[in-house]
């Protein structure tokens, strides 16, 4: 179970109002995607959830129980896959359950076999590519035992044919498993691509702009990028953002 | 191998030095107590080992001892401040300060306050390590990745946790070549406090040596002071490639 509400939540830095009066909510085992120009403040909602920051004003519940400022409720993939490099590639998709006292080594040994990881388990995050980095990034939030998962452009480091492999691989592991996910992208058609709703922001202050719930069939083959439907879909997101400019 | 390919030429060059040295002793027959050569400091190096052999032994031990408290002092107090940036802002200046007062002269204080037991060369020893030590494990500490640092927020980790899980793995590089600075000068720094006034130890044969003009003595000191700082850093390495096992596996990359 994972329900994030966030409610009327607004957080400005020295007068500089960067959210006002968000709301959004992300229901059980929904996938969905936030879209919305740099500087938007997006990297600031993510703060407020993972409880970095605290909101000026408005609630973040999660499962019903109020986690403003709160550390440790949700399971996060950043930007850059940020593994330990002391660390095996085993050690380091455990961390976040070691983070909370609950290690599982075993489930840890499976889930990377899935990700076709298997046989670098002693190996150092400095012997894998880029794509394998990310994808041991993604496994240590999937390990983790929080409801939620957060991914912050975890692709956009990415070329580009590393990008494709990896979102199918994310689908598939999602499929699978059906956590709940928020991810924020700059890219339009990963968005298309992956979510079940896509949430529009506006940017300065960010506010939702739009909302829309994709009705694209799971589970989702790569061909359902080249379909007119989703070349509409794109339009009409790219409209969304292009009016705020 | 690569080893073997390369080490060969420090070693032919240390024996060039020598072979010129004893050639140039001979054939401009300087005398020995002025610059004996190396075959005869290698007999005296020899022939004298009942003599000198406990003068080693007790550097050793003053050594290692110096060295250990020294570096324990300075591990901990990089820690404490780290920890607490505002005592690092009071303090840091000050331990620099401190690397200015010259040991030969502060010496001789240390002395007339605690007298000639093995407390003043203890301490004379841990202010030779400590500054080195402290230094580069601060640098170490403040070499933390900045979004390792951010993921492990997000993921809930606290204060305890970022420190053991990264800081404190993050300076371990630094925290190792401030030792290899510290084992060399901590050997010198026991050859000091034992100039001073000492029953044994390799600084009291050498003072010994040189007063009654036994040159090749002295040069049999300096060898063995050398050996020590060799051997020093050699177990300090060797514990460096075990602890740090991840830093060097980069190379053989991946896709």
């Amino acid at each position: 179970m994972a329900d994030l509400s966030i409610i009327d939540v607004s957080k400005s830095f020295s007068g500089r109002h960067v959210l006002e009066n968000l709301s959004l909510s992300v229901s059980d085992a929904e996938f969905v995607s936030i879209v919305g120009p740099s500087g938007s403040g997006k990297s600031t909602l993510f703060h407020l959830i993972g409880g970095l920051l605290e909101p000026d004003s408005g609630d973040i519940y999660l499962d019903g129980k109020r986690v403003n400022g709160k550390r440790g409720a949700i399971s996060y993939m950043p930007q850059s896959p940020s593994l330990l490099p002391w660390r095996t590639v085993l050690e380091n998709v455990m961390l976040g359950g070691e983070l909370l006292g609950e290690k599982n080594r075993e489930e840890a040994i499976s889930m990377m076999a899935k990700a076709g990881l298997s046989g670098y388990e002693e190996a150092y995050p400095d012997q894998l590519s880029g794509g394998m980095k990310q994808r041991a990034a993604f496994i240590r939030s999937m390990l983790s035992p929080q409801p939620l998962m957060c991914l912050d452009e975890p692709f956009s480091a990415l070329d580009e044919f590393t990008r494709l492999d990896m979102q199918q691989w994310l689908l598939s592991m999602w499929e699978e498993h059906r956590r709940s996910i928020l991810f924020v992208t700059h890219n339009i058609e990963e968005a298309l691509f992956l979510s079940d709703r896509i949430i529009v922001l506006s940017s300065g202050p960010a506010q939702v702009k739009a909302d829309f719930t994709i009705p694209f069939p799971r589970p989702r083959k790569e061909s359902v990028v080249l379909s007119q439907d989703f070349l509409e879909w794109k339009k009409t997101i790219y409209q969304e953002l292009r009016v705020m400019t | 191998m690569k080893r073997i390919k390369t080490g060969w030429r420090p070693v032919a060059a240390i024996l060039l030095l020598l072979l010129v040295w004893e050639v140039a002793g001979r054939v401009a027959e300087i005398p020995s107590w002025l610059l004996p050569a190396p075959s005869q400091i290698w007999m005296e190096a020899v022939a004298g080992w009942e003599d000198y052999k406990l003068h080693l032994f007790s550097t050793i031990q003053l050594t290692l001892l110096g060295f250990l408290i020294g570096t324990s002092i300075g591990i901990a107090a990089a820690v404490c401040l780290h920890l607490l940036p505002k005592l690092r802002q009071t303090i840091y200046p000050l331990m620099i300060l401190s690397q200015n007062i010259p040991i030969i002269v502060l010496a001789p204080l240390l002395v007339i306050w605690f007298g000639f037991g093995i407390l003043p060369k203890l301490i004379i020893i841990t202010l030779v390590c400590f500054f080195p030590i402290a230094v580069a494990t601060l640098d170490g500490f403040r070499q933390t990745s900045p979004d390792l640092l951010h993921y492990l927020k997000m993921a809930g980790a606290d204060k305890r946790q970022i420190f053991w899980k990264l800081e404190w793995p993050t300076s371990l590089p630094s925290l190792f070549s401030g030792l290899k600075i510290s084992a060399t000068y901590s050997v010198m720094g026991a050859v000091i406090s034992e100039w001073l006034g000492a029953q044994q130890g390799i600084g009291v044969y050498m003072t010994l040596a040189s007063s009654s003009f036994r040159t090749d003595r002295v040069f049999v000191a300096i060898f063995f002071i050398m050996v020590l700082c060799l051997l020093f850093f050699i177990v300090i390495i060797t514990i460096e490639k075990r602890v740090i096992r991840w830093k060097k596996k980069g190379v053989e990359q991946h896709g």
